[in-house]
């Protein structure tokens, strides 16, 4: 074979080499989706986060907006401090906004759900959401079926 | 008894003595690396013979394994209805384990044992000698360039194959079964890390490129130099590399997750 | 160069063993600058490595080769490749490249060493292919060719650089009558034409003496007889004798040694009996 199509099929061997890693990048890990420069900072306290975890999404209506960077526990006032980064795209929320912790499906992995408000100012880079709603805890929701049973009774 | 333990003595004396000349052969072709800065050729040549003939095993394997894991892991996750994470389950399987490691065995069989053939048979038909006769290096000509080629190429493949092998899962899980196409992406993005599952899997592809480079043009350059020799050296190379991925990946696995 | 010397090789009571086989025990032989010079012997005495040691590829035991001068096993790498440069070697079985097309086998010494111009290296290519009759063929690849054209294309490699020396590894074997014509008039015109000090390894005795100058005859490791092809024919010793006339019984023995042949046999009774 002659140096000139061999050079072609390295050419090509490299370029699909690029293509799996932008694959392996932005479809298998979210390598780019909300890191860097194109990207807002929220804080929410929560009582109790339950699982919660970094690197959990977060979800506006069911679709992804944003990722859980870390989380905290504010001795002072007894919360977990949770910081979300979100996607520069999303940058509408108004500022009533509310955070809640949801499962997904009954065993999965837990993730912050935002509903929006109706005020006309928005959150921006480094505000806080206030009205927040705890995880379900499964073990304190049974507890309180069970109390409020015996205290119906 | 005493011969016993003279055998066993003389076994490890040998032993010893083959690690230290893979050794110092593996140090003679690093040192040759800086030679290939000005004959680039070289390189893309073997990058050719190395890389681009084994793609196609590699593409074909990663798209079936990952339809494979797609559909063993379905047929598991369904019975907790967590099926929206096949996805999940493939890509980490890919990554961190699948990917580097069948690759590394397709890579041995396909690419380590064509470069200690054909090194043997340029050694059985005196090429070799004839190179180093005409006051050519074969560290420089013959070795360095297959060395680096391998080390660059088995990564590259161990990620097409896992690229490949995500899309082969989609196939199956989204395609033929109906997992949502939206969950089965996006679970599998916040489940796999990019530095840290990614980064690792082509971190073990490296190593599986070097270990089995090194062996199949060691094995090629000390062939015994007649028909039986070389084939004899072909299978201990695609012996040894796979026994070194299998080992090497157990042993990185502890270490890295 | 060192004019002063008129043998170009020198090799002085060398040894060299491959484990534990002896295969030189104190060989001394002298190469004339500028003659046709044939090392005679069975196949497995060690020729071909003698012309490795020569080389320089391997290192004897003990004992000295000097070559122009030089002590092949004192040299450095870089000085051991220069001198290379001033030698020729033909292989056996050529020894060209596979993945390389005959023209480019021929270009490979000038592309690794020089950065000569395209144009004057297909000029000296074409000339030396020229001179071995293969300027047809330049474009094959080295399987192509017959055994005959890979060794001519060998020597046309082999003369690339002008060498002041070509050694020979048995070019006559496994030849046809065609063939080893051409190239036992190749082997004699590039001595006698170009005054390259030829190095012949042989076991073919007529064709070898028939243009050599002068003849060594090795085995077990040490010289046998050494003088011009006249002188061997002449000599009184059994060994060279049998030699030279390809007896197949003498002093080197019919059978490869070995037990009593009736022992080993009524052993084999003893064995199948009981
Ligand atoms: N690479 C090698 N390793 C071990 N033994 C070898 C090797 N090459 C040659 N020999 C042995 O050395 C001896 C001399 O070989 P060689 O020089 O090729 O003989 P000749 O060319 O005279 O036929 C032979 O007995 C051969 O078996
Ligand atoms: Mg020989």
């Amino acid at each position: 074979m002659n140096s000139r199509a061999i050079e072609l099929l390295v050419g090509l061997f490299m370029l699909l080499f690029l293509g799996a890693m932008l694959v392996l990048a932005l479809r298998v890990s979210n390598l780019t989706g909300f890191g860097g420069g194109d990207s807002y900072h929220l804080v929410a306290r929560f009582e109790n986060i339950g699982g919660l975890q970094a690197g959990a999404g977060v979800a506006a209506g069911g679709v992804r907006v944003g990722e859980i960077d870390n989380i905290e526990y504010d001795s002072e006032t007894f919360e977990a401090i949770v910081h979300l980064s979100m996607n520069a795209k999303f940058d509408s929320f108004p500022q009533d906004t509310s955070a809640s912790i949801y499962t997904a499906g009954l065993l999965g992995e837990q993730y912050i759900g935002l509903e929006p408000g109706a005020e006309v100012d928005v959150l921006v880079d480094n505000d806080e959401i206030y009205q927040t709603q705890s995880a379900l805890v499964l073990e304190r929701l049974i507890g309180q079926v069970l109390f409020s049973r015996s205290g119906s009774d | 008894m005493i011969n016993y333990v003279a055998g066993v003595g003389r076994y490890w004396i040998d032993f010893l003595a083959s690690v230290g000349r893979a050794s110092l052969f593996l140090l003679n072709t690093l040192t040759a690396l800086p030679s290939l800065f000005r004959r680039p050729a070289l390189l893309v040549r073997q990058l050719h013979a190395i890389g681009v003939m084994t793609l196609s095993i590699v593409l074909v394997s990663g798209l079936f394994v990952g339809m494979v894991l797609a559909l063993q892991g379905y047929n598991i996750l369904i019975d907790f209805g967590q099926e929206n994470r096949t996805g999940t389950l493939v890509a980490l399987t890919l990554v961190r384990e699948l990917g580097p490691v069948v690759t590394g065995l397709l890579f041995a069989g396909r690419a380590g044992s064509a470069i200690t053939a054909e090194i043997g048979l340029m050694k059985a038909t005196e090429q070799l000698s004839g190179l180093e006769m005409m006051a050519v290096d074969p560290f420089k000509r013959i070795f360095a360039p297959r060395f680096l080629a391998g080390f660059m190429a088995m990564p590259m493949l161990a990620a097409m194959f896992s690229a490949v092998g995500a899309c082969g899962g989609y196939l199956l899980a989204v395609v033929a079964l109906g997992v949502d196409s939206g969950a089965y992406w996006s679970l599998m993005q916040s489940a796999v890390n990019f530095i840290y599952d990614v980064g690792n899997g082509l971190v073990k592809g490296t190593v599986f490129g070097f270990v089995i480079t090194w062996i199949a043009i060691y094995q090629g350059a000390e062939s015994i130099p007649t028909s039986e020799g070389v084939s004899r050296a072909t299978t201990r190379t695609v012996v040894y590399s796979s026994l070194a991925v299998l080992g090497l990946d157990f042993l990185l696995t502890a270490i890295m997750f | 160069m060192h004019g002063d010397n008129t043998e170009l090789v020198r090799v002085r009571d060398l040894h060299f063993s491959r484990g534990t086989k002896h295969i030189f025990r104190g060989l001394s032989v002298d190469i004339p600058r500028g003659k046709i010079t044939t090392i005679l012997g069975p196949s497995g005495t060690g020729k071909t490595t003698l012309l490795k040691l020569i080389g320089g590829q391997l290192r004897g035991n003990q004992g000295t080769i000097h070559v122009d001068g030089l002590n092949v096993a004192s040299l450095k790498r870089r000085e051991l490749y220069q001198l290379r440069k001033r030698l020729g070697m033909l292989f056996q079985s050529g020894a060209l490249l596979t993945d390389l097309s005959v023209f480019e086998n021929i270009a490979f010494p000038l592309r690794e060493h020089t950065d000569l111009p395209e144009k004057l290296i297909s000029h000296l290519v074409l000339m030396r292919l020229h001179a071995v009759g293969l300027r047809g063929v330049r474009d094959l690849s080295p399987a192509e060719l017959s055994g005959g054209m890979a060794r001519r294309a060998a020597l046309a490699r082999a003369l690339v650089f002008d060498p002041m020396m070509i050694m020979y590894d048995e070019p006559f074997t496994g030849q046809d009558p065609i063939s080893m014509g051409i190239l036992i008039e190749l082997i004699k015109t590039v001595n006698k034409a170009l005054g390259i000090t030829s190095l012949m390894v042989s076991h073919d005795l007529a064709e070898s003496l028939s243009i050599s100058d002068y003849a060594v005859i090795i085995s077990e490791g040490l010289v046998v007889e050494a003088g011009t092809p006249e002188q061997l024919r002449s000599s009184k010793s059994e060994w060279v004798q049998q030699f030279l006339q390809g007896k197949p019984d003498g002093p080197v023995p019919f059978q490869a040694a070995a037990p009593d042949y009736e022992t080993e046999l009524l052993g084999s009774l003893d064995r199948s009996g009981s």
